[in-house]
């Protein structure tokens, strides 16, 4: 019997199960979950960057209609409450640990950034709830605040923490500083650029919601939340601030509608709708509305940094320094510490063969909301740092911008590769990306379509990223050594079902991804079993084994791997029980799709046939073998993953307005083995979608007050359908070489590759008016003040 | 939202009694009171829905002059035979507004009513000159416009028409905020009976008119008149997504392609 249908495989755009689902409205997310009895909660948020709390006073609230409960920081201290924990542990230059200053899930005495939250109202309805929440007085003493990085670095800059003097998070460094300076000092040029890396908002279309239960006959709390990890928050709000062991403690992450990593960390209101079902024995739900999100969800990136670097009279580079400030917010939010750090200075070799490299990096508090990762997390700092860099230093040494990078590659047969800055590529091909790019986006006639839009008064220019990222997060030894808390391996199990239909469950979490295919097809590859007899379980905690989650494109590259790693063992096992029905030597079985043959006769057994003997054991050697076929495998990944390739943009500008308008966008990329190549393009496009966001429209912006003035849609700009261009999504593929799959990932080489590329194109239209720096995004106001400057230059 | 009671009269004379109340609020489309109702920011006693007022409603031609009825919305004012014939810069201007939703929702007496000084009708309205029609008068363009969300409309008052006079010429040029795609700074041109106007709306605080533009274009109807004409920036608006300086350059980038679209 052949179960195979081949082309729901490896390398099959199968459609999208999930998507049945999602097109007709049948999700089922966080907000959907409704209980009998079930409460709602309002959180009262500071309206003020700092201020100290000089009083809360609940008692007008709590007498409101259908107000069950007010509770405040005292509430949950009194509680023994835990603050929320951080996940990552760095340690400064002279190796002290970082300041990690206490994140009380309600603020106690101070507010630092405007939506701390203050207090809660909880009653029957929402609307009741947040009657309650505008009745709660707050006393506040309103401080001065440190809202700019730097703003808070400056001697008497107000102080976010009394726990972090000068408001350092910490002062890191990577590199010989000593060995990168003598190459500074040999150098026929140096190239120096100041950037920064704009703030953003991650703002996921689901916005953040949390249900938390408690049943009082068996102690038993459940929470289900819009999270990309349940394990990571069971753990760390089991652990950490509510002090639940995680048997007792069920987290439920259901269909979520999109992270890209702002749902990755442990938030207040997790706690807080936890502990107050506790509290009250009725279940508690809190619902974001977009306010909300924009003002208490991790934001993204916000770098400033100064680079250099230096090469030798042939365009060599020979080392390059940079001296970096990130901005961590008001709190560690759970990951912020090791991105501008591991995820970022790390990188920085990118796909050049710099031999000596030194990053120093100041984590600075702010009274902002916290910043952690957001798709890239590090590496698109990285990349943009680079590829701008790469830029510039063409310009300056009279080097043609693509010749320049690829005298500078890391050679193809040079893998594995070591960099100076700790990873080891094990594999790609950075020339032939370039090349199927240039050739993908016609660079070579470019400058005739330049002349074309000329003529119709619009300056047109192209840009290039050659970039590379790592992902496939990461060997827990690995990371641990750098101050990570936690394993980064994953959990797999293959529950093969009595009459074929498999069960996958796996500690990887779908917001968008479409694992619920991709997975599926490792399975239709290996197994044999058609998709429609696969499903894909994830999300909760009580039927998941265990697991780490999915941010850092690893979802394929570690989850994919620990589900081979149990299929391994499930053929192995099955191996043994067909040996024994067919009456033959185990290692005389061969197994391939589904079938389990006799080597060298026509002696076969379906895995259908096994699952029934392995499940009803008449048949069964039973003294040697358990029944039942379902195995569980933990991956912990041997190396990081290194996917890379090339983008190139090409966009317009109206001189008139500044308008700057994408045209034709080309990405080459290398992400391994391509399981289902139409989910691939659609995961590069969306992240080549928020690339071109960041690149040319987001940006949060504060006052010099800490008030959030791109605090809504009419103010913070998302990019639309028509803010984009025409993307071609090619990929090139290497294999990694440590994985079962070969696999790389594809979650954020987008983000990652795009901005440079963008804002390198606008640079280039731009020529005639010598721009050198350009901070993102580039806003039709901005261009304008740049062409608005030259054309005054050039009349006086 | 904040409770309120909710009542939806059938004729414009009952709405009237029903905003005697100071603290009654008029709707029409909804589609900027409920947003506001929503963030909190308005705490109304009652709503007074008067989508149910057959007589504010339909298109017409009268004499020289089309006839909007206020709850007209912006998708029907688009796609209008009546206007695109009469007045394209009209229909092109409603075409333009906000996307799909708001353009079925939205009403041109909601719009002008509001007065939001990125809001697109006003520049209309005020460039064509048009006369206002209210349960109680007709007010000339010129009068009713007073400043930020604020117009010659008492609160018992109720937009039920706009009388918008057949021009020679007419366009509308404008550039969208970034991120709310309202308009960032935006120009209506009309020749009517000989006499031209130019009203900008998005670059300051109310729309307003500019009256160097209109002696510039009365001696000479092209783009090149309005090049040598400079908007001073000074009480335009300015924000995160633009100085005044910016806007003020926009108005004349606009201008041009206002006039270029008029013919
Ligand atoms: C996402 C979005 C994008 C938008 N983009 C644009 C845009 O690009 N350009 C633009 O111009 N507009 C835009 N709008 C606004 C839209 O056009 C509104 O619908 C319009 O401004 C108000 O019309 P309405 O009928 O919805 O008014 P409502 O919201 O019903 O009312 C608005 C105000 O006018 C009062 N009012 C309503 N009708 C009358 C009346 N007949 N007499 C007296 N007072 C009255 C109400 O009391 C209220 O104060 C946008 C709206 C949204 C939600």
């Amino acid at each position: 019997m052949n179960v195979v249908a081949p082309f729901e495989g490896i390398g099959a755009s199968v459609r999208r199960k999930e998507d049945f689902r999602f097109l007709q409205g049948r999700g089922a997310y966080t907000d959907d979950f409704n209980r009998q009895g079930q409460l709602y909660a309002w959180i009262v948020r500071s309206p003020h960057a700092h201020a100290r709390i000089k009083g809360v006073d609940t008692s007008a609230a709590s007498r409101m209609p259908g107000v069950v409960a007010v509770f405040t920081g005292a509430d949950m201290a009194k509680d023994n409450v835990g603050g929320l924990p951080c996940g990552w542990q760095i340690h400064n230059k002279d190796g002290s640990p970082m300041a990690e200053p206490p994140h009380p899930v309600l603020a106690l005495d101070k507010v630092r950034h405007v939506g701390d939250p203050v207090a809660v109202a909880i009653a029957a309805t929402r609307q009741q709830a947040r009657d309650a929440a505008e009745a709660v007085g707050v006393d506040y003493e309103v401080l001065p605040a440190a809202v700019s990085m730097d703003a808070a670095l400056k001697a008497g800059a107000p102080q976010v923490h009394d726990g972090a003097p000068g408001n350092l998070c910490y002062d890191w460094h990577i590199g010989d500083k000593a060995v990168v300076d003598a190459a500074f000092a040999s150098a026929a040029k140096v190239v120096k650029l100041d950037l920064v890396n704009n703030r953003l908002i991650p703002n996921a279309m689901e916005p953040r919601a949390a249900l938390g239960e408690f049943d009082p006959t068996t102690g038993d709390y459940t929470l289900h939340t819009t999270s990309q990890n349940p394990h990571v928050i069971r753990l760390l709000m089991g652990a950490n601030v509510l002090h639940i062991p995680e048997s007792k403690l069920r987290v439920v992450a259901p269909d979520v509608g999109g992270g890209f990593g702002s749902k990755i960390y442990h938030y207040a209101e997790e706690a807080i709708v936890t502990w107050s079902a506790g509290k009250l024995a009725r279940p508690v739900k809190w619902t974001a509305d977009r306010t909300e999100s924009f003002m208490s969800d991790a934001h993204g990136r916000d770098h400033v940094s100064h680079t250099e670097l230096a090469l030798d009279a042939d365009g060599k580079f020979l080392g390059l320094r940079v001296s970096t400030l990130a901005n961590m917010g008001a709190y560690l939010s759970t990951f912020a510490p090791c991105v501008p750090t591991y995820l970022y200075a790390t990188l920085l070799a990118g796909v050049y063969t710099t031999p000596v490299i030194y990053c120093e990096v100041k984590a600075v508090f702010t009274n902002t909301v916290p910043v952690d990762a957001y798709r890239g997390a590090g590496r698109p700092e990285a990349t943009f740092l680079l590829e701008r860099l790469m830029d510039v230093a063409a310009q300056e040494t009279g080097i043609d911008r693509v010749e320049l990078r690829r005298r500078n590659f890391i050679p193809t047969d040079a893998f594995p590769y070591q960099t100076p800055v700790a990873l080891q590529y094990d594999s790609g091909n950075y020339h032939a990306t370039l090349d199927q790019a240039l050739k993908a986006s016609d660079w070579a006639g470019f400058e005739a379509r330049r002349a074309e839009a000329a003529k119709r008064g619009k300056l047109r220019g192209i840009g290039i990223s050659t970039y590379l990222e790592a992902c496939g997060i990461a060997p827990s030894a690995v990371v641990g050594s750098l101050g990570a808390r936690a394993g980064l391996y994953e959990v797999g199990t293959i529950r093969v079902h009595p009459t074929g239909s498999v069960t996958v469950l796996t500690g990887a979490h779908s917001h968008g991804q479409g694992h619920e295919t991709t997975f599926c097809q490792l399975v239709a590859d290996k197994l044999g079993v058609p998709v429609a007899q696969v499903d894909i379980v994830h999300g909760d905690t009580a039927k998941v084994p265990f697991g780490m989650g999915t941010y850092g494109s690893r979802s394929l590259a570690v989850g994919g791997s620990a589900m081979m790693k149990a299929m391994d063992k499930i053929i192995a096992k099955g191996k043994r029980i067909a040996a024994h029905l067919m009456e033959a030597d185990v290692d005389d079985i061969e197994f391939e799709r589904g079938i389990f043959r006799v080597a060298g006769t026509d002696k076969t057994k379906a895995l259908v046939d096994i699952s029934v003997a392995a499940y009803v054991p008449h048949n069964y050697p039973i003294e040697e073998l358990e029944p039942g076929l379902e195995e569980t495998a933990f991956y912990d990944p041997k190396n990081f993953t290194y996917p890379g390739g090339c983008h190139i943009a090409e966009v317009e500008i109206c001189p008139e307005t500044g308008k700057v308008s994408m045209v034709n966008f080309t990405a080459v990329d290398d992400v391994g083995r391509v399981i289902n190549p139409m989910i691939v393009e659609g995961q590069v496009q969306g992240g080549i979608a928020q690339g071109i966001g960041q690149a040319l429209l987001e940006t949060c912006v504060y006052d010099a007050d800490g008030q959030l003035l791109s605090g809504s849609m009419m103010d913070y700009t998302m990019p639309r359908a028509d803010d984009l261009a025409p993307v071609s999504v090619a990929t090139h593929t290497t294999l990694c070489t440590h994985n079962p799959l070969g696999v790389k990932g594809c979650g954020e080489v987008g983000a990652i590759g795009s901005p440079p590329a963008v804002i390198n194109a606008v640079v280039d239209a731009l020529r005639d008016y010598g721009v050198r720096t350009l901070d993102m995004p580039a806003t039709p106001s901005k261009i304008w003040g740049i062409i608005n400057g030259g054309r005054r230059m050039a009349a006086e | 939202m904040y409770d309120f009671a909710y009542h939806k009269p059938a004729t414009v004379a009952d709405a009237v009694k029903l905003l005697a109340d100071p603290d009654a609020k008029a709707i029409s489309g909804g589609h900027t009171l409920i947003p506001a109702l929503k963030h909190r920011l308005n705490k109304p006693s009652a709503v007074v829905d008067l989508s149910g007022i057959a007589e504010m409603k339909g298109i017409k031609r009268v004499g020289n002059a089309i006839v909007i009825g206020a709850l007209t919305r912006h998708a029907e004012v688009a796609t209008s035979a009546e206007v695109k014939a009469a007045i394209p810069a009209l229909a092109y201007l409603a075409s333009h507004i906000g996307d799909v939703q708001v353009r079925n929702r939205g009403t041109l007496g909601g719009s002008v009513s509001n007065n939001d000084p990125a809001a697109d009708y006003p520049a209309a309205v005020l460039g064509l000159g048009a006369t206002i029609h209210t349960s109680k008068r007709k007010i000339a363009a010129d009068d009713f416009f007073q400043g930020m969300f604020t117009t010659a409309l008492e609160q018992d008052e109720i937009l039920t028409a706009i009388e918008f006079p057949i021009p020679e010429k007419a366009g509308y040029a404008k550039m969208k905020n970034p991120a709310s795609r309202y308009v960032m700074a935006g120009v209506f041109v009309a020749k009517t009976g000989g006499a031209v106007r130019v009203a900008v709306n998005g670059a300051g605080p109310c729309v307003f008119r500019q009256a160097d533009m209109e002696k510039a274009l009365a001696a000479n109807w092209s783009a090149d008149a309005v090049a040598g004409v400079k908007q001073s920036a000074d009480g335009l608006n300015g924000d995160i997504h633009g100085s005044a300086e910016y806007r003020a350059h926009l108005v004349g980038v606009m201008a041009k392609r206002a006039i270029a679209a008029a013919g």
